[in-house]
């Protein structure tokens, strides 16, 4: 009897103690915390690749694969760019959910040309405020070729906000992307966010 | 006929001071403007040059490139490239030595040694499984390492991406080419062929990548242009600004959320 009532106490304590540290985005990010979330990444990708699935299938894994270790509101905001900051709270949220679609089909396609492929996590360090994993992806018959990730805390999770593929950089693409986007629709947002549900 | 052997050699001896004169010249000129990625004084005419290739690209490559990589078993497509990618060593042990890299260049020198016998003419690639990887060069990175700048972004007909350093780079390795200078014409001409199957079967294999480039993109001549000097930054080593700190490389969207 005793024994129960500690141990529900005990119970009732660590969730108090759960629900404040998810509170308090305080715990400072280190390296074996990015190290162990670009392994869950990649251990989530080479699965995808393993699994050979349909190219439908394949997106919608990768979408969720996005949304869940990456910073998607801080990726898209940055890509849409000054743009952003006009926007109504309504827009930039209609913005992320398009762009999360478009992101998913366009890279979700590209899975196929890493067949029999697997990436592997090399190296942690610290940059800056955040940590950059670098891995490398392993193709049949060609050189390894570097795939970065940038992880942060400052969303108050552990989530990547950046990849770099062999030097390109995700941001920097699709912010340019988006910008001419955005320019050949003389600026309306709203129509860029109606034809981002259908592009990539 | 020793004529035009003679006149070959008078070309190719001559060819690269030629290309590099010409660097001189133009790369004086080009350096990016603020907020600019490469400086691209030629934009009007590099993007008719882009449409142009894209064109080629529809009309052409693409087809050709589908038709290879459909009817040619995957092995034998690898084996044509590894014999394409096995002839180009020598050049990149040259450039080696000129950037005084000795790992470079001991490097791809066994490989072509290895490759060369027990890689059956560069068929196979032992090289790699023995710890000797594939470690790309050309005189491009010569003149990088020699401190030449970047200068202009250029379009090139049928080879696309490229800056005015690159180019210069390109031009004079076809020139000193070893393989060139010591062989025979008609093995050019056999390994132009090599190197056209090698082309094809990239563009069959990449092809998701490169045709969401060329034709999905909203500007595939601004994505082209920014996937090539960023991919080629990143294998001289440089950061993405184009200067050689990692820094900037690595902008932080929490403190710059606009991107301004």
């Amino acid at each position: 009897m005793l024994n129960n009532s500690m141990t529900r106490r005990g119970v009732l304590f660590g969730a108090s103690a759960l629900s404040l540290a998810s509170a308090l985005p305080a715990f400072a990010l280190t390296e074996a915390n990015a190290t162990k979330l670009i392994n869950s990444v990649v251990g989530q990708i080479n699965s995808v690749i393993a699994s050979g699935q349909s190219q439908s299938a394949m997106i919608s894994q990768f979408e969720n694969i996005f949304v869940r270790y990456s910073d998607v509101p801080t990726i898209a905001r940055y890509t849409l760019g000054v743009a952003a900051r006009s926007a109504s709270g309504a827009q930039l949220n209609a913005f992320t959910d398009a762009f999360t679609g478009y992101i998913s089909r366009k890279y979700g396609k590209r899975f196929q040309e890493f067949a029999g492929g697997r990436l592997e996590v090399q190296q942690t360090k610290a940059v800056k405020s955040f940590y950059e994993v670098k891995t490398l992806a392993y193709l049949p018959n060609s050189a390894p070729f570097d795939v970065t990730f940038l992880v942060s805390d400052k969303s108050g999770k552990d989530l990547f906000f950046n990849m770099f593929i062999e030097g390109v950089n995700l941001l920097l693409t699709e912010r340019e992307e988006i910008g001419a986007m955005l320019d050949r629709r003389g600026g309306d947002l709203n129509a860029l966010i109606a034809d981002l549900k259908k592009a990539g | 006929m020793p004529a035009p052997k003679f006149l070959r050699s008078v070309v190719a001896r001559f060819a690269p001071l030629f290309a590099v004169g010409a660097l001189g010249f133009l790369g004086a000129c080009a350096s990016p403007e603020p907020g600019q990625l490469v400086a691209d004084p030629y934009e009007k005419v590099n993007r008719n040059l882009h449409e142009l290739n894209k064109g080629t690209d529809t009309a052409f490559v693409r087809p050709a490139a589908m038709t290879y990589g459909t009817i040619v078993p995957n092995p034998v497509r690898q084996g044509v490239s590894n014999v394409a990618d096995n002839l180009t060593l020598p050049s990149e042990v040259l450039n080696g030595l000129l950037q005084a890299d000795g790992k470079l260049a001991l490097n791809n020198g066994f490989r072509f040694v290895i490759n060369s016998t027990f890689g059956l003419a560069g068929l196979l690639d032992p090289a790699t499984k023995m710890g000797l990887p594939d470690m790309d060069t050309d005189f491009g990175e010569t003149l990088h390492v020699w401190g030449f700048k970047e200068g202009a972004y250029l379009s090139v007909p049928l080879l696309g991406p490229s800056t005015e350093r690159d180019f210069a780079g390109t031009v004079v390795d076809a020139a000193i080419n070893p393989v060139t200078l010591f062989t025979p014409l008609y093995y050019t001409a056999a390994r132009r062929g090599l190197n056209a199957a090698e082309l094809l079967d990239d563009r069959y294999r990449y092809d998701e990548t490169i045709s969401s480039t060329l034709y999905d993109s909203a500007d595939s001549y601004a994505q082209s242009r920014l996937l090539y000097i960023q991919n080629r930054r990143f294998e001289l080593g440089q950061s993405a600004s184009g200067s050689d700190s990692q820094d900037d490389f690595y902008f932080d969207p929490y403190e710059d959320p606009y991107a301004e």
